[in-house]
């Protein structure tokens, strides 16, 4: 079972059209809910039932965060989505804008009626321009369809939705950062609490969610919660795109059940390429630990899964490296990319995201001294759950794991001032 | 500081620029024209020849009605603004960790030879500058770059070649 929810049209050509949707049942649900006007209650109780969790990365349970507004309360709220998918590694959110956009419009719209917002805006990174413009015209053809604007189909709901262009920040992943991002501010992430449900957008109560969170909704909701719940396994309900690249045949972004095999999701990705062996796996986008390759086979795709092996399932994204690898190269690249994304705002990440990556970058050089490993491991420690957002551990997290089960590879470099791996 | 003569805001930019920041500022509450400083730098910097200078982040924070350096903050935080001048030809490079074991070097290697600039560069003639950029999100597609809006996935040195002769 494949393609199931978010990528259920891509097997039409040009998918992205609204009546290219409509022929797939598209935006039957927000009819159905706006004629029959859907106790906005039932809608979250349903999206809870389908264990839906947060695609972005941080897997928090979607309903629950939506039921964290409160519905009555006066003045504006909002609907914000997260498409600024920047966690290296990730590139399915890009194929859902890019094939799927009135599947994302749809569920927006269906999340604002559920919390009683009016207005949206999809936050997409700046350097997606195609998304971008199919976006806009998905959001040109739903307007003049009547599914945007005043009074939908004359149910009395109004919603309208615009998209923002971010401009190349990795940090306004960061769910307040982004907020400060459409604020016209610099992408720096808020002290938490007040939650967004509280005092988000513009200070007021606002959701925020993924791109393939709020694009797996309309399915929820037409099929049920326990339709999707079941398509997973416990704790991990529904299918999961999941974008595979690095040293295989086939890269690309799979929609498959949570708790596939990870040896089945390679296969369907072509397997290793030239034949190679598989060294390690990172399984979540770049700061999910990584994981060495025997052990990954065994694994399955899923949340407890990947966290029962030291890991996370993040935002789904698998790099695949073979046996040619050299892993203080990788590290030394990661930990260049945490430095250089880090927004600067807490002392620990700013300065220890430096010492990361001088510290990996000198092993990786060949001037690795004997008391490294010991600091990067006291660097990493001093950083995590030490900050306002999750950067700090998402730089930390490689690192340490790098050195879990990788370790004897940096002190062959310190030792040798080279790599153990082919010619490095 | 220059003399501060108040510009008549809706003087300011040519009337094209004017009427795509205007698109951007309708999209967000009348009290939040602030929102629309993001695609307002892109939209002069993109009609200034993809750089900012300090005046045209002036005259956006006029337009705007926000402190300048406000506007600083932002054309310096995000990594798409440019405050030098940059080629006719922006080649944005991905090195992170699906380019780089998919050779992303190699490009980088050939570009920097074939343009004879190393990255943070321009051309002499001013048509090309090199950037590297960290994950664009098309790591399917590794190694990749981009230039001007377009993604440009699956390279070689032959596609390279073939896609920079391609541009006017």
């Amino acid at each position: 079972m494949a393609n199931e929810v978010c990528l259920r049209t891509l097997d039409l050509e040009r998918p992205w059209l609204l009546e290219q949707y409509q022929s797939r049942g598209g935006y039957e649900m927000l009819k159905k809910v706006l004629t029959e006007k859907t106790p906005p209650d039932e809608i979250i109780e349903e999206v809870k039932k389908s264990g839906l969790r947060g695609r972005g990365g941080a897997g928090f349970p979607t309903g629950l965060k939506w039921s964290f507004i409160s519905r009555n309360a006066p003045g504006q709220k909002f609907v914000v989505c997260n498409s600024d998918e920047g966690e290296p590694g990730t590139f399915k959110d890009r194929d859902i804008i890019r094939y799927n956009p009135h599947q994302l419009i749809e569920g927006m719209i269906l999340a604002g009626y559920a919390i009683g917002a009016t207005r949206g805006y999809n936050y997409i990174r700046g350097e997606f321009w195609e998304p971008y413009e199919r976006f806009e015209h998905a959001l040109e053809e739903a307007r003049e369809a009547g599914y945007l604007g005043e009074n939908l189909l004359g149910s009395g709901f109004d919603f309208e939705l615009h998209s923002h262009l971010g401009a190349g920040a990795y940090i306004c992943g960061e769910e307040t950062a982004l907020l400060e991002s459409i604020e016209g501010k610099k992408g720096q992430p808020r002290y938490k609490p007040p939650f967004p449900a509280h005092f988000g957008l513009y200070g007021c109560p606002t959701i925020i969610n993924n791109t393939e969170s709020l694009a797996s909704i309309p399915m929820i909701l037409e099929k049920g919660g326990e339709w999707f719940s079941d398509i997973g396994v416990k704790n991990s309900g529904g299918s999961k795109l999941f974008s595979i690249s690095g040293n295989i045949n086939n890269p690309g972004v799979f929609e498959i059940p949570m708790g596939t095999p990870f040896s089945k999701l390679l296969e369907m990705a072509g397997g290793m390429k030239d034949g190679r062996e598989i060294k390690a796996v990172i399984p979540g986008g770049s700061s999910a630990p990584v994981i060495p390759g025997d052990q990954m086979m065994e694994l399955t795709m899923d949340y407890d899964a990947i966290a029962g092996a030291g890991s996370m399932l993040g935002s789904g994204a698998v790099v695949v490296l073979d046996d040619t690898n050299c892993m203080v190269k990788v590290l030394d690249r990661m930990s260049y990319f945490y430095h250089e994304e880090s927004c600067g705002q807490c002392t620990p990440c700013r300065e220890g995201t430096g010492w990361l990556y001088r510290v990996v970058h000198r092993i990786e050089t060949g001037q690795g001294r004997q008391e490294d490993l010991d600091l990067l491991d006291d660097v990493a420690g001093k950083i995590s759950g030490k900050t306002i957002c999750a950067l700090g551990d998402a730089a930390a997290m490689p690192v340490q794991g790098m050195l879990r089960h990788f370790r004897d590879e940096f002190q062959y470099h310190i030792d040798h001032k080279r790599c153990m791996v082919g010619a490095g | 500081m220059s003399t501060s003569v108040v510009k008549d805001v809706t003087e300011l930019f040519n009337p094209e620029v004017r009427a795509e920041i205007d698109r951007w500022v309708a999209k967000y509450p009348p009290e939040w024209k602030q929102s629309a400083v993001m695609a307002a730098l892109r939209i002069v910097q993109d009609d200034n020849g993809g750089w900012l200078t300090t005046d045209l982040m002036n005259d956006v924070a006029a337009y705007l009605d926000m402190p300048a350096i406000a506007v600083y903050e932002v054309a310096t935080f995000y990594s798409m603004y440019e405050l030098k001048p940059v080629g006719k030809h922006k080649v944005c490079v991905c090195t992170n960790v699906s380019c780089m074991i998919n050779n992303a070097d190699t490009i980088v290697e050939h570009l920097e030879k074939r343009l004879g600039i190393t990255f943070g560069e321009v051309t002499e003639d001013g048509r090309f500058s090199l950037k590297e950029v960290e994950c664009l999100g098309a790591c399917g597609g590794a190694p990749m770059m981009q230039i001007g809006k377009q993604y440009y996935e699956n390279l070689t040195p032959e596609i390279v070649d073939a896609i920079l002769e391609g541009l006017e």
